[in-house]
Parts: structure tokens; C-alpha cells; sequence
């Protein structure tokens, strides 16, 4: 474990921010191109070379815009939730060790922790809902509340897999368990934790609570200027928080051959992110009953049966936790998700009035 | 302990980005279910009966492109089939042709906007809508090639076509023929079975056969309704009964339904295109001598034709003067939403918007 120092702690917070600011601007030149590409379109490609400057446009558009507030707004409230919203994506990259043992904390609760802050970012959407006086504003907020109790317990369950594996909570030791990526031996639990992911940072088919067609922008509708920008920054911080948790927990985080750790680690982060440029290209939006039915009906049982599989494994092959695993959980995964996928049904959505 | 719950007023419009134009539904809701549901319309009204009663017959040929500027040369199509059979006006061979072919353009033209919207109001950050356009883009293309513009056209006039096709014309055709049903195969594999689209649009939003003529729907949200109704083959005008086409038919009446006859409708209409041109004659006139201001006999008719979005009728009154005296627009758009409160009821907010984008409505004609 580092030592806890002042020298550290100001060390880190300033590397963390700036990875963060820096990451969100690549995120959105990446995520723009890519859409694009993916729409038969070409994206931003006129300010500065191959538009790379297009990030740092949006930035000073927004700065430049003028802040509204409504006036039947709780504006004390209403001032803060970018804030309280904004602030937790931070305090998750405390435990990500961007390379071995280059981390804010190595705290030995470090995904629990992780856990507990990214349920914090709910009451930041949820006080903007509220205190905007939108209609629009607080259906995506209640949407918001709603679809966290659902799929935060999958979300957790589908990750006790690796922690029995790795026999820590510290993300520190997860990392280094990972002789072979957990993605390979616990194939079951990234899906499903990249699906409960998605839900829980509102990317799509998950984007309920800003559902652009339904209530035009959801908790932000009433926000501009440099208010919204916060809100902007924490829809793609809270992306690259969670595809450092995933880099981290499933990918084997910093580790790779050849290349620097921390060239890995984000070369990972972009990948993960990649494939949620992919599933936003591709997919329609669920409905809000559907999102619930498929946290409860679909990602509750597969991660407790993926939790008893996982701890059956570990009992009979403590010490021969290895590469023949891979296969066999490829394969319960493929038979658990088709069997459930003929189970399951998402019914109907009508209610008699 | 027991929460007082209320329910309370949503407006859905008139500026919302799924409202298809400037379209406002007072929604009565109780949390996310619409319990209650009042459209309201009337933003985009520009009086377009009267100003076509001040206005010779030829002239009112560009405010019907403005009707629904989706779908304009069927619009055109539609008013110069009920001057001619007011003022007894034949159409040479040739024109005919034509004006079937770029119907049917513009039929797919406009289904492709229909499907692709739908789409995005189910939530595709627009990338369906987009690879659409790429296609409707190349019919776009060539309307362009033949009359200038690119969406509204005024290209058929009263007795024929404003002028001929130009050479490349038909080269371009035969290839935008040949590539489209490509695209069409790669739509369906992308979307026919997409489990979110069908589990979000499956069962949604019924039309019941009944409610669907008691509303007198028309177009492909009547026949996603179960019923085998097409002017084109029940009433057929121009030259349609020359052409083999299937009148493809839902069952359930649903949000699905509503989209997937328009997918199947798109691979008819090109097949009706496909004929037209084998069966088109190589030259010939392309317009009968008309006078420059019509005169038609004093009298009346009502005169329909199935543009994309269901029948469009006109009733025009003559009172042998260069003007109608009455000119009156039945539109499928306003028409299709009759029934757009007993479908929505009940459902959710996200549902109400998929309903509502699988009428495919145009305000231009909802209003006009």
C-alpha cells in the first residue's frame, strides 16, 4: 500500500482531473467521429486537423452561453446539483490504480467504495429534476430514481464472481489476481455488468432519463451555459469512470505486455468505450417498466446463478483457478442466456384507465 | 401512511422534438401513464383552401406541394388527376408513365422518412433515420434531375408533365432500381427483428378493424389494421390497373404492424416502377394542348388518389371561371389522427410518441 502523504494526495488530485477533463474531451471528439462513421455521415472534421479541436469549440460555445434560470426555480438547489452530481465521478477515480500501485488510495473496500459513490450521482440528477420546476425535468428524475433501485443490486451481484476469485475488495489486488483478464473467467458477470453499466450511466438503450424524444433532455432541460456544460462533463466522465471500472475489474486494468502500464490502462478505456459508442449507434431505447423488467427478471437471477457457479468453481478448484475454466464458463454463459431468453418477457406496458 | 398522489397536465408540444412539426398534445398523466389525452393542432393553419379559390388551376399546383412537403409529387399528382377529370383532360401515354413512376418515388421516398423517424422516436440515436435518407436521398436526386427541386417539385401540371425527362433520366432510374431492394434486404436485417424495436413496438398502440374504418383511416395505417384497402386497386386512377402489385396487410394493428406494411409497401411500389418502365413508351408527347387558363364546366367532383400517407381527395367546385369556387382538401394526415386519443390511452409517455410517429402525419397537412 503507498503511503498516505500530502505530496500523494496533491499529486494525484491533480493527475486525476486532468485525466478526467482531458479523457471527456477525447471521449466526445471519439465519440462524434465514431457515431458518425458508424451513421454513414463524416462528424466534425473543420475545427483544427481531422476536427480535433472540436471538444475545445464546444467548451468555449458553452462558457460563452448565457445562464438561464427559471424563475420558479429552487435556485439554491438548482445551483448545486451539477455539482453534487459531478463530484462523485471524481472521488471513483480515487481507487483506480492507473498503473501498479499508482493510485489515489488503495483503500481495502475499493469496489464497495466505488459502488457507494456512483449512487451519489443519482441525487445530483435528481435535485436538478426536482428543482428546475420542468415537467420534463422531474419525469427524468423520477425515471432516474426508479431504475436505480433495479439494476444497482445486479450490477453489485454480478461482480462478487471476481471478488471471490480475487479474494479482495481492493481494486489494487483485483488487478493484480488477474493473471488471466476476468473478462475470459467470468465472461457472464462483464456482460452483465456492462449491461447494468449502460443503465446505470443513462447511455444508450439505457438513456431513459434524457430520452431526447420523449422529454426533450430529461433532468437538463432547463439548464445552458456552463451549468449544462457540467451536466455534459458528467455523462462522459461518468462514461470513462465506468469503462475504468470495467478496464479495471475485467480487463486486467494496467496490465499488458510491451506498451507502459498506464498506456494499457487507457488504450483499454477506450476500447470499453468503443463498445458503447457501438451499442448507442445500434439500439433503439428501452421503455422505463422495461428497463425494470429486464434488471429483475433477466440481470437479477443470471448474476446470483453466475455468483453460485463462480463460488462452486472456486471450492473445487482453489488452487487450479485457470485457463480450463475459460471454456466451460463461455459455455454456462451461452446456455444460461439463451434458456433465459426464452423465459423471459418483458410483457405488456398497457394499463387499463 | 398514504402519499397523496395527483395527476397533472403534460403538454407535448407545440415545439417538442417528436412532434413531427408544431403539433401539441395536452396530456392528462398519472406519473408516466397517460390517463387522458386532448391533440390540439391548428400552428401551421396557412388558409391554403381559400388562397387556391383566388388562384388558377395551374397555380394552385405549388400550394399542394406545400400540403405535405413530404411527399409533393403525389400531392401534384392528386390535384392534376381532379382538374383533369373536372375540365375532361386526357394525358398522353408517355406522361403517364412517368407520373406513376415518380409517384411511386415518391411513395418510398416518403416511407422511408415514415420508418426512419418512427425509428427515432422509439430512441436509435439516428442511425436508421440516417441510412434512409442516404437512399431517399438518390430518389431526391432524381426528382431534381427532372423538374429542379428537390422537395417541392410542381412538376405535373393539368394535361401532362411540365416538361420531358432528360436523357440521363432513365439511365439513373433503372439504377436507383436496381440497388434499392439491397437496402431494403439490409433494413429488415437490421431492424425486423431488433428485440427492443419489437418489444417496444409490439402490441403497442392497436388500431382495432373497427375503429380504423369508424375513423376512416386510410393509407398504411388502415391497412396495419387488417384491412386490404388501396385506392390504387380498389378505385384505380392514372394507370394503376395496368400494374401487378400485392396490397400488403397487417394483422394486429400495432405500432409494428404500422411500420412493417410500410417496409413491405416500399418493395411493392418499386415493383409498380419497375413495370412502368419495361411497359413506358420510348417517346411520345408528354403534355395535351391545354389552355393556359383552364376553364372547366360549371360542376363538382371529388377526386382521391392514394398518396403514402392514405387517401388524398380533393372536392373541387367549378363555376366555370379560371378559379375554383370551392376547393376543398381531404388529408390522410388529419384524418389518421382521429383516433390518435383511444390509441394513446393508457400507454406511457415513451409509448405515446412511438403512436404517434406510426401514424407517419405531416403538419402541412394536418393544417394546411
Amino acid at each position: 500500500m503507498t503511503e498516505f502523504t500530502w505530496l500523494h494526495w496533491l499529486l494525484f488530485t491533480v493527475i486525476i482531473l486532468a485525466f478526467v477533463i482531458i479523457m471527456v474531451m477525447v471521449f466526445i471528439y471519439l465519440e462524434r467521429r465514431l457515431l458518425a462513421r458508424m451513421q454513414a455521415r463524416l462528424g466534425p472534421n473543420r475545427t483544427g486537423p481531422f476536427g480535433l479541436l472540436q471538444p475545445v469549440a464546444d467548451a468555449v460555445k458553452v462558457l460563452l452561453k448565457e445562464d438561464i434560470i427559471p424563475d420558479e426555480a429552487d435556485k439554491l438547489v438548482y445551483w448545486l446539483a451539477p455539482v453534487v452530481a459531478f463530484f462523485p465521478v471524481l472521488l471513483v477515480f480515487a481507487v483506480i490504480p492507473f498503473q501498479n500501485g499508482g493510485l489515489l488510495a488503495d483503500l481495502n473496500i475499493g469496489f464497495l467504495f466505488v459502488m457507494a459513490v456512483t449512487s451519489i450521482s443519482t441525487i445530483g440528477v435528481f435535485m436538478a429534476g426536482w428543482s428546475s420546476s420542468n415537467k420534463y425535468s422531474l419525469l427524468g428524475a423520477m425515471r432516474n430514481v426508479a431504475a436505480l433501485v433495479s439494476y444497482e443490486i445486479p450490477l453489485l451481484l454480478s461482480t462478487v464472481g471476481v471478488i471471490i476469485i480475487s479474494g479482495s475488495l481492493s481494486m489494487q489486488q483485483i488487478v493484480a489476481a488477474q493473471d488471466i483478464p476476468f473478462i475470459l473467467t467470468q465472461p457472464l458477470g462483464f456482460l452483465l455488468f456492462f449491461i447494468g453499466g449502460c443503465a446505470e450511466i443513462n447511455r444508450s438503450p439505457f438513456d431513459l432519463l434524457e430520452a431526447d424524444s420523449e422529454l426533450v433532455a430529461g433532468h437538463h432541460t432547463e439548464y445552458s451555459g456552463m451549468k449544462f456544460a457540467m451536466f455534459y462533463l458528467v455523462e462522459y466522465a461518468e462514461a470513462l469512470a465506468l469503462s475504468a471500472i470495467i478496464t479495471t475489474v475485467f480487463l486486467s486494468g494496467w496490465r499488458g505486455p510491451l506498451l507502459p502500464p498506464w498506456l494499457w490502462f487507457v488504450l483499454k478505456i477506450v476500447a470499453v468505450f468503443g463498445l458503447m459508442i457501438w451499442t448507442r449507434a445500434t439500439f433503439p431505447r428501452v421503455r422505463i417498466d422495461q428497463l425494470m423488467a429486464l434488471a429483475w427478471k433477466f440481470l437479477f437471477p443470471l448474476s446470483v446463478i453466475n455468483l453460485l457457479i463462480t463460488a462452486v468453481e472456486v471450492l473445487l478448484l482453489k488452487d487450479s483457478y485457470s485457463w480450463v475454466l475459460v471454456p466451460i464458463n463461455l459455455a454456462i454463459m451461452s446456455i444460461l442466456i439463451l434458456l433465459w431468453a426464452k423465459l423471459f418477457k418483458l410483457g405488456w406496458g398497457k394499463i387499463e384507465v | 401512511m398514504s402519499l397523496n398522489t395527483e395527476q397533472f397536465i403534460l403538454n407535448i408540444g407545440p415545439s417538442h422534438p417528436s412532434t413531427h412539426g408544431v403539433f401539441r398534445m395536452k396530456a392528462t398523466m398519472d406519473g408516466e401513464v397517460i390517463v387522458e389525452l386532448e391533440p390540439v393542432f391548428g400552428y401551421l393553419h396557412r388558409g391554403i383552401e381559400k388562397l387556391a379559390e383566388q388562384r388558377t388551376y395551374t397555380g394552385i399546383i405549388p400550394l399542394t406541394d406545400r400540403l405535405d412537403y413530404l411527399s409533393a409529387m403525389s400531392n401534384n399528382l392528386a390535384h392534376c388527376i381532379a382538374v383533369e377529370k373536372l375540365a375532361g383532360i386526357q394525358v398522353p401515354e408517355r406522361a403517364e408513365y412517368l407520373r406513376v413512376i415518380l409517384a411511386e418515388l415518391q411513395r418510398i421516398a416518403s416511407h422511408l422518412i415514415a420508418a426512419g423517424a418512427l425509428l427515432n422516436d422509439c430512441g436509435a440515436f439516428m442511425t436508421p433515420i440516417l441510412y434512409m435518407l442516404r437512399e431517399r436521398e438518390k430518389i431526391l436526386d432524381l426528382f431534381e434531375m427532372v423538374s429542379g427541386q428537390r422537395l417541392t417539385y410542381s412538376y405535373i401540371r393539368p394535361g401532362g408533365l411540365a416538361q420531358d425527362v432528360p436523357a440521363e433520366f432513365l439511365p439513373a432510374l433503372q439504377k436507383v432500381v436496381t440497388d434499392l431492394p439491397h437496402f431494403f434486404d439490409e433494413y429488415d436485417q437490421l431492424l425486423k427483428e431488433n428485440e427492443i424495436l419489437l418489444a417496444r413496438s409490439k402490441g403497442v398502440g392497436i388500431l382495432t378493424r373497427e375503429m380504423a374504418i369508424n375513423t376512416s383511416a386510410s393509407g398504411p395505417v388502415l391497412r396495419a389494421s387488417g384491412i386490404k384497402w388501396d385506392i390504387r386497386k380498389a378505385d384505380p386512377y392514372s394507370i394503376y390497373d395496368r400494374f401487378q402489385f400485392e396490397v400488403p396487410t397487417g394483422k394486429a394493428g400495432d405500432c409494428y404492424d404500422r411500420y412493417w406494411v410500410r417496409m413491405l409497401e416500399m418493395r411493392q411500389s418499386l415493383r409498380i416502377v419497375e413495370q412502368a418502365i419495361q411497359q413506358m413508351p420510348a417517346a411520345g408527347d408528354i403534355q395535351t394542348k391545354v389552355p393556359a387558363l383552364i376553364r372547366p364546366p360549371v360542376g363538382e367532383i371529388y377526386s382521391r388518389t392514394e398518396v403514402p400517407k392514405g387517401e388524398l381527395g380533393f372536392y373541387i367546385v367549378s363555376d366555370n371561371s379560371i378559379a375554383p369556387y370551392r376547393y376543398h382538401i381531404r388529408g390522410p394526415s388529419l384524418l389518421n389522427l382521429t383516433a390518435l386519443r383511444d390509441m394513446i390511452v393508457g400507454w406511457k409517455i415513451a409509448d405515446a410518441i412511438l403512436i404517434f410517429g406510426s401514424i407517419d402525419i405531416c403538419m402541412g397537412e394536418v393544417d394546411r
